[in-house]
C-alpha cells in the first residue's frame, strides 16, 4: 500500500534519515516516538508537504514521490485540529468536496454520511472557536475523511484531549478503521495508544527508524538501546483478568496475580508506572495490596535517577532516586520486594 | 472607579499625565483650527466652494487610492513571500522595503525623478507608451506609491504570518491547488491585517507632500496648495483648505477604520 524507500528529508534544523516502511492495505500502522524524533515530519513527508532530498514513496505501486500533495489522495488530521476558523462546520466539512468539484447530490450524500457516522449533525453552523475539543477532533476527522482518501494520516490525535474525550475519539478511530477499511497512519508518544490501535508499530528516534513490529515485538523484544529505554517509561503486560471469590480482581501474568482496582475479567494489557513501584529489602506493611519478592536483573543509569529491573517473574522496571539506590546498595541479582498499590494498575485494551 | 484608581496607583498617575500631554499636544493644534474656522464659516464655505480646493482634494483621494490599489496587487504577493518562505537575503530585503518610511520625502522625491525621469531608460521606456512622470497624475502616483508601500507590505507580512501554515497544508491534502489555498484559506484569514495596511496606506498617500511636490507641482495636489497659498497668500488663505484636507482626511479614516474594525470582538 504505502512503501517508503530509502527517504531522506533535510529540513536544515532537522533531518529524517534513510527511513524505510511498508505499510500494508487497511492496515493500523503506529509511529511511535519521543518528541522531537522527527515523526511529524516523516507524516507530512507522506502527505507530500516537504520536499524529499532522495528516496521514494509509493502508493498502491505507483510512485507518488514528486506527486502533488493535492493528486496523493492521503488526509492529515493535526493534535489540535487546525480548522479552518473562518469557516462553519459544514463547510469545514465539504471544503475538500468543493475543491474536488464534487456534484451537489454526491456532497449532499456525503455530508450527510460523514455527520452520522460521527455523530455531529447538531455542529454543522457552529464556528469552529465555539467546539470543545472533543467536537473538533471529530470534525477535523470528518473533514480529512469526506474526500474518501486511502490513507489518513494522524498526527497525535489523542495528546490534546482530557481522558475522557481521548477514551471516546480512541474508541472513534478504531470504528472508523474497522468501518472504512482505511489504511491509517497514526503518529504517537504514547505507549498505551500505540499499543491499544497499532496492528504494527515503527519506532522512530532522532530522525531515524529503530524498530518496526508488532506491539509484542516492540515491547517484548526491543531490537535496540534506544528502544528499550524507550520502552522502559512503561511496564506493559498482556494478561488474564480474573475475579476471586474473595471479591477480588487480579491481572494474572507469568504466573503473577496482581490485585487491580477493576472490575473485569478476559484478556487485557495492563500498564504501571516505574514511578509508582516502591522497592525495599524486607517486605512492607501498608495499605498497598501488592508486595512481591524479586531480584534484580538489570540497571539503566538516567543521571539522577536509575531504572531498576526486578524479576518476579514478570519484570518490572522501577524509578529511584540515586540516593536511595545508593542507601539501600542495590545491584544487579539483589534480592528485593517491590511493592505497588492496586489503583496503580492501568488496565487497557 | 477609574479616576480614584488613578490616584491610587503612583505609576499609574504618572504615565496617565505624560500621556495626557502628548494627546493634548495632537489634539489641541486640530481642534483650535477647526474651531477657529468654524468662527469664519463663511470663509470655509467659500473654500468649498472654490473649484481648485474640490479639485486639489479629490485629485489627492483619487491618486491615493490608485497608488494604493497598485501597491495591493504588487505587495500582497510580496508581503505572502516574505511570511511564508526563508531564503538568503531575506532581512536585507525586508530592511530595504522600509527604507522610504525613514528617507526624507524630499529626497524620495529626487531619487524617483532620476529613475522615472525623461533621461533614464525607465522613464524613456514609459515615455515611449506615452506614460510621463514629470508634473503629471502618474508622477503624483509613484510618488504617493513609493512612500507609502511600506505600511501595507509590513501589515500583510503580519498578517500571513499569523495564519497557521499547516491550514495552508490542510487545504493542500483536501485538495486544493497552491493558488486555492491562498485564496480560500491565506488571503480571507489575513484580509483585516491587509485591509488595515490598505488604509495606512492610503492615508500615507493623501498625506505625502515632500515626495510629490518634487515630481508634480502641477496637477496640484492639497497639501501642495496648502503650501502655495501660504507662500503666496499667507497663513488667512491656506487655513481654510488646511482644515478641510483635515476633515476629509479625518472623516475618510474613520469609515474605513470602522469598516475594517466591524466584528472585530469575535
Amino acid at each position: 500500500m504505502i512503501e517508503v524507500k530509502n527517504l531522506y528529508v533535510d529540513l536544515g534544523e532537522f533531518i529524517l534519515e534513510d527511513i524505510s516502511l511498508d505499510i500494508e492495505d487497511g492496515e493500523y500502522f503506529i509511529i511511535l516516538g519521543p518528541t522531537g524524533a522527527g515523526k511529524t515530519v516523516l507524516l507530512e513527508s507522506i502527505a507530500g508537504l516537504y520536499p524529499t532530498k532522495s528516496g521514494e514513496i509509493w502508493l498502491r505501486g505507483k510512485e507518488v514521490t514528486r506527486v502533488e500533495p493535492e493528486k496523493r489522495r492521503i488526509s492529515i488530521v493535526y493534535q489540535d485540529h487546525v480548522l479552518f476558523p473562518h469557516l462553519s462546520v459544514k463547510d469545514n466539512l465539504t471544503f475538500g468536496l468543493r475543491m474536488h468539484k464534487t456534484g451537489a447530490d454526491a456532497k449532499k450524500d456525503r455530508l450527510n454520511w460523514v455527520t452520522e457516522l460521527l455523530g455531529i449533525g447538531s455542529l454543522l453552523h457552529r464556528r469552529p472557536d465555539t467546539l470543545s475539543g472533543g467536537e473538533k477532533q471529530k470534525v477535523a476527522l470528518g473533514r480529512a475523511i469526506i474526500t474518501q482518501p486511502e490513507v489518513l494520516l494522524v498526527d497525535e490525535p489523542l495528546s490534546a484531549l482530557d481522558p475522557e474525550t481521548r477514551e471516546s475519539v480512541q474508541k472513534e478511530l478504531r470504528q472508523l478503521h474497522k468501518a472504512l477499511g482505511i489504511t491509517i497512519l497514526h503518529v504517537t508518544h504514547d505507549f498505551e495508544e500505540a499499543i491499544s490501535l497499532g496492528n504494527r508499530i515503527a519506532v522512530i528516534g532522532e530522525g531515524r527508524l529503530m524498530q518496526v513490529g508488532t506491539p509484542e515485538e516492540v515491547f517484548r523484544h526491543p531490537n535496540s538501546e534506544f528502544v528499550a529505554r524507550f520502552a522502559m517509561t512503561r511496564n506493559i503486560f498482556v494478561g488474564r483478568a480474573e475475579r476471586k471469590p474473595s471479591g477480588d480482581t487480579v491481572f494474572k501474568v507469568d504466573g503473577t496475580e496482581f490485585i487491580i482496582a477493576y472490575d473485569a475479567d478476559g484478556t487485557h494489557h495492563a500498564s504501571i508506572r516505574p514511578e509508582d513501584i516502591l522497592i525495599s529489602s524486607e517486605p512492607i506493611r501498608s495499605s498497598a495490596r501488592n508486595c512481591f519478592p524479586g531480584t534484580i536483573t538489570h540497571v539503566v543509569d538516567k543521571g539522577s535517577t536509575l531504572y531498576v529491573t526486578v524479576s518476579i517473574p514478570p519484570e518490572l522496571s522501577c524509578l529511584v532516586t540515586r540516593h536511595s539506590f545508593q542507601e539501600m546498595e542495590l545491584h544487579e541479582g539483589k534480592r528485593v520486594y517491590i511493592t505497588f498499590k492496586a489503583s496503580s494498575v492501568h488496565l487497557f485494551d | 472607579m477609574f479616576l480614584r484608581k488613578l490616584i491610587n496607583n503612583r505609576m499609574a498617575l504618572t504615565f496617565f499625565l505624560l500621556g495626557l500631554l502628548i494627546f493634548l499636544f495632537i489634539v489641541i493644534p486640530l481642534a483650535k483650527m477647526i474651531f477657529s474656522s468654524v468662527s469664519e464659516a463663511e470663509i470655509l464655505w467659500q473654500t468649498i466652494l472654490d473649484p481648485e480646493v474640490t479639485g486639489a482634494i479629490g485629485l489627492t483621494l483619487y491618486a491615493a487610492l490608485i497608488a494604493t490599489l497598485v501597491g495591493f496587487l504588487l505587495g500582497v504577493p510580496l508581503a505572502y513571500l516574505l511570511a511564508r518562505h526563508n531564503f538568503p537575503g531575506k532581512r536585507l530585503i525586508e530592511g530595504l522595503i522600509d527604507v522610504p518610511i525613514v528617507v526624507p520625502h524630499t529626497a524620495a522625491g529626487i531619487a524617483l525623478l532620476f529613475v522615472f525621469g525623461q533621461r533614464f531608460f525607465m522613464g524613456k521606456a514609459f515615455q515611449a507608451i506615452g506614460i510621463g512622470f514629470v508634473d503629471s497624475m502618474a508622477g503624483i502616483i509613484i510618488a504617493m506609491l513609493f512612500v507609502s508601500i511600506p505600511f501595507l507590505i509590513d501589515s500583510a507580512k503580519e498578517g500571513f504570518k499569523k495564519v497557521d501554515v499547516r491550514l495552508e497544508k490542510v487545504a493542500r491534502t483536501l485538495g486544493a491547488s497552491p493558488w486555492q489555498a491562498f485564496f480560500r484559506v491565506s488571503f480571507p484569514l489575513a484580509w483585516r491585517s491587509i485591509l488595515a495596511g490598505n488604509i495606512m496606506m492610503w492615508a500615507r498617500g493623501i498625506s505625502e507632500f515632500g515626495a510629490v511636490i518634487i515630481l508634480a507641482y502641477h496637477p496640484m495636489i492639497a497639501p501642495v496648495l496648502v503650501y502655495e497659498r501660504f507662500e503666496t497668500y499667507g497663513l488667512n488663505y491656506a487655513r481654510p483648505i488646511a482644515v478641510l484636507l483635515i476633515l476629509v482626511s479625518v472623516l475618510v479614516f474613520i469609515v474605513l477604520r470602522t469598516i475594517a474594525y466591524r466584528g472585530d470582538k469575535s
